[in-house]
């Protein structure tokens, strides 16, 4: 089993790799790049709000200052257009994350609905000072990154689109590790009861603010590469509070808190969006058939869809075991000390 | 020699003096019962023993070392373990999970092992025989009935292997079977050298297991003895029926 799985995950790694080579039309490898791009974005913020439950809609902040970063390091610096700004964007990543460090000192201090107002507060903070910093910002004129003029064509994207491939693979490799650890462990015990996990010796504190950070540099690291692709960067455009909605709309369509449920809903949702708005722009129909999508996935799949199937697959497992071995196994799988016949309690969505 | 010592503690709650000067020691390797009617102040001291509410006034020491409002993961770290009174386990993770929340580590090796591996999995699956809930390690802990999940709370508090396990109403909502079999399992735990503290409104339960009894009564501790002593005493009848 073991063995397939693995076989399964390189054959899909060798599809994203070839995919450019194979599609190179440039309409194409832009919508693989966003949904790359927001695949990578989700993946970052669910190790923070997928695994601790603690809602976040201020990651655009992060994205955002990822963004301007490298956009004032090239400038600074004066680094010209090529693959040089690549190198810088994971310095971007880090000066995203040093300044999470205190935004997520203080905004974890507070819980649940609390936590989700302040999150939304200190992302417009961050969209204010950009308009108004004017010396540092350029305030609404915004700033411009280096382009790359010897790139031409349909190989343009191409640097982007295995940046942006790399960033995911690093945002997957963290959340599996996270996912697998005690420490990980450690925040799916906070999204269940925060005091219970205090009581059985989780440092719940730093333990949420390493996730805060963690989160913040991967998608820091996104807005930096999405604002050399993007080429001249604005307050809102890089401050977006669609951004923040999209991440978190994007990890409930994939399933909250799972490894592979944010990067399906990504790159469901977002390649969807793309494509219905090239197609259907003139007519503003994309909007319908976008919300179309979404109700269809609430109403079906109201978990989301990795845990919906997962639930599905174990069921049918239960039930072909039980046609297998007959009704003494139920019984024997399911024995109670002392017989509590208390119904089954389901708790399920997030610590909101 | 007591190894869990509360000295003059004081709490209020707004107006309401919840534990008023209550000093209560817990000696090493004892079964002591903590009994009073309902608001006289046991989970609230429980509560500030385990450094989930701070103190207004007064010193908790464990083993000699103060603990006065220590954070809880302190507490826990140091060996002493808490259930509650209404069951708080982690109802989206596993049972197995669920084993292994409390076996953290907080070194630098404890931050890349992964939580599955092979002999903090051997002492988990120990555990839960132990409490007998082996065979539901892959459910979620939430589909649990009651009584289940106040075992797998126990078996989850020991993992760490404490010093000293305060119960909070361990047979409250339990059906009689489960109560004995519970009995059964803090008598050789007991045996194996763990000391514990017991809230608990079952009076046959707690006569029967602890050897020695504290009544609460308004904030303060108003008697203690053997069960029969405590029986006999009337500011305890009196704090039961009274006046």
């Amino acid at each position: 089993m073991r063995i397939f799985k693995l076989v399964g995950l390189l054959v899909l790694l060798a599809l994203f790799i070839a995919f450019p080579q194979i599609f190179p039309n440039p309409a194409v490898t832009t919508i693989a790049i966003f949904a790359l791009m927001f695949a990578a974005a989700t993946t970052g913020w669910n190790i923070f709000s997928g695994y601790t439950g603690y809602i976040s809609l201020g990651h655009a902040a992060y994205f955002g200052l990822g963004a301007y970063a490298l956009a004032l390091i090239c400038q600074h610096w004066n680094i010209p257009g090529g693959y040089q700004p690549f190198l810088l964007v994971p310095v971007a990543g880090l000066a995203a994350a040093i300044i999470a460090i205190p935004l997520g000192w203080i905004s974890l201090r507070v819980r649940r609905h609390t936590f989700v107002v302040i999150t939304i507060a200190m992302f417009f903070i961050f969209q204010l000072l950009a308009y108004n910093l004017t010396s540092v910002t350029n305030g609404s004129i915004g700033l411009g990154l280096p382009i790359p003029i010897s790139w031409g064509g349909n190989f343009y994207n191409f640097p982007f689109y295995y940046v942006m491939l790399a960033i995911l693979l690093v945002a997957i490799a963290i959340s599996w590790w996270v996912r697998n650890s005690k420490y990980g462990l450690g925040l799916l015990a906070i999204r269940d009861d925060e005091d219970r996990a205090l009581g059985l010796g989780v440092k719940t504190g730093p333990s949420k603010l390493a996730a805060f950070v963690i989160s913040a540099f991967i998608v820091g690291m996104v807005g930096a590469v999405w604002g050399y692709y993007v080429e001249s960067i604005y307050p809102p455009s890089a401050f977006d509070a669609n951004f923040d909605v999209a991440l978190a709309l994007m990890a409930f369509l994939g399933g909250l808190g799972t490894i592979s449920g944010p990067i399906l809903g990504a790159l469901i949702l977002e390649s969807t969006q793309q494509y219905f708005t090239l197609q259907f722009v003139s007519s503003g129909y994309y909007l319908i058939a976008y919300g179309g999508l979404f109700l269809i996935v609430i109403l079906l799949l109201p978990r989301g869809i990795i845990p919906t199937l997962s639930g599905r697959w174990a069921k049918y497992q239960i039930t072909r075991q039980q046609g297998q071995q007959g009704r003494a196994t139920l019984v024997s799988v399911l024995p109670t000390p002392g017989g509590g016949a208390d119904s089954a309690e389901r708790k399920e969505g997030i610590n909101l | 020699m007591s190894l869990l010592e509360a000295q003059g503690i004081s709490k209020s709650f707004g107006g309401i003096h919840a534990l008023d000067m209550c000093s209560i020691s817990v000696e090493q390797g004892s079964v002591t019962g903590l009994i009073g009617p309902n608001g006289s102040g046991k989970t609230t001291l429980f509560n500030v023993m385990t450094g989930y509410e701070r103190v207004d006034g007064g010193q908790v020491s464990f083993g000699g070392r103060p603990i006065t409002n220590a954070p809880p993961d302190k507490v826990f770290r140091l060996g002493l373990g808490r259930t509650f009174q209404l069951t708080r386990i982690f109802p989206r993770l596993t049972v197995m999970e669920n084993m292994h929340v409390a076996a953290q580590r907080t070194d630098l090796k404890g931050l890349f092992s992964r939580w599955s591996s092979t002999d903090e999995q051997k002492r988990a699956l120990d555990l839960l025989d132990f409490v007998g809930l082996t065979s539901l390690k892959n459910l979620p802990a939430g589909n649990l009935s009651y009584g289940q999940k106040k075992l797998l709370e126990f078996a989850f508090v020991l993992i760490a292997e404490p010093k000293v396990i305060l119960l909070d109403e361990p047979a409250g909502g339990v059906n009689p079977t489960m109560i004995n079999y519970l009995t059964e399992r803090i008598r050789t735990l007991n045996q194996r050298g763990v000391t514990f503290l017991i809230v608990e409104h079952n009076m046959e339960f707690v006569m029967g297991l602890c050897s020695k009894i504290m009544v609460m009564h308004r904030g303060t501790k108003i008697a203690e003895g053997a069960p029969a002593e405590v029986r006999a005493n009337p500011a305890v009848l009196e704090a039961y029926l009274g006046d």
